[in-house]
């Protein structure tokens, strides 16, 4: 009885621990939503505005997908379908690159 | 026929179905978005000009849909939290909200969307409003998705906390990890289509 009662304790020591985490995280997503709003308006060349509003983009994405999602502590098999993806995915962003570059399978 | 791996973990995955099901449909998901993307790409980069976002689109009213959508993602996890503390009094609020919240970005939608009618900026207008009604509209109906599976949760489907709590919370983490997928699209929508 004690040790279920110890149990829970952690169990809800560990959820509290959790809450905190969202918390964090939440006021990190909208100090980077306001840093995405403010950049935009310093009107940089396209290279450097695309590149710096992915970047933080993916740091906002990251932030959702490893607390919100609880990627940062999943098992394996989910881990192996999001690599494949990931493989799929970059390959598919890549088609308009080649295209673009007149590179090796399409010519103008 | 009770649906197997519900609550028990199966050996050989380490997860219940319904968890690697909705992480397969994610990953369905993630193409599904990337080919637009892609085309997004494709007719930019091809395009002997492109309009700024911010030139034709409401900044301001993204920026507060962003903060809205961000927020429902946090009273979503809260929910999922107050079901595993036992607290469903506390889930119903959060998941109350999240709903709400939805319909907010909806509403917003709905003025952005109709702001552009009025002006004679449609789909067949250009490139440029061509793919931003298709993407936009594309996980508006996602939004909608979410918010209906998350409206059954806070309804109806709440019946199943009382004879099978696990099973719900379960059901509740899948549905966040939906929402969530949602909220981290239009983290890249938003720049994309409004500041570059």
């Amino acid at each position: 009885m004690t040790t279920d009662h110890a149990a829970t304790s952690d169990h809800a020591a560990d959820i509290d621990r959790h809450v905190r985490i969202y918390i964090t995280v939440f006021v990190a997503l909208m100090v980077l939503t306001i840093i995405t709003v403010a950049i935009s308006y310093l009107h940089l060349p396209i290279a450097a505005a695309v590149s710096v509003a992915l970047l933080v983009a993916t740091i906002k994405g990251s932030l959702v997908a490893c607390y919100f999602m609880h990627l940062i502590s999943e098992k394996k098999l989910i881990y192996a379908v999001l690599l494949l993806t990931i493989v799929f995915f970059v390959a598919l962003l890549s088609l308009p690159a080649i295209t673009h570059s007149n590179g090796f399978w399409i010519h103008e | 026929m009770d649906i197997p791996y519900t609550v028990e973990i199966r050996r050989d995955t380490g997860l219940t179905n319904g968890k690697i099901g909705i992480w397969l449909f994610l990953a369905s998901e993630v193409m599904l978005f990337g080919a637009l993307f892609a085309s997004y790409i494709l007719i930019r980069v091809g395009a002997p000009s492109w309009p700024r976002g911010d030139t034709i689109l409401n900044v301001p009213m993204a920026t507060f849909n962003t903060i809205v959508l961000i927020t429902s993602s946090v009273t979503m996890v809260m929910a999922w939290a107050s079901l595993m503390r036992h607290k469903f009094g506390t889930f119903r609020l959060y998941m109350g909200a999240t709903v709400l919240l939805g319909f907010v970005f909806l509403v917003v939608k709905y003025f952005e969307y109709t702001h552009k009618f009025h002006d004679g900026l449609f789909p067949h207008t250009n490139n440029f409003l061509a793919i931003y009604f298709t993407l936009t509209g594309l996980h508006m109906l996602h939004v909608m998705g979410g918010m209906a599976v998350n409206a059954y949760f806070l309804g109806p489907g709440a019946k199943l906390w009382k004879t099978n709590p696990v099973w719900f919370t379960n059901r509740v983490e899948n549905s966040g990890l939906f929402w969530h997928f949602v909220d981290l699209v239009w983290i890249f929508l938003f720049p994309t289509l409004y500041l570059l």
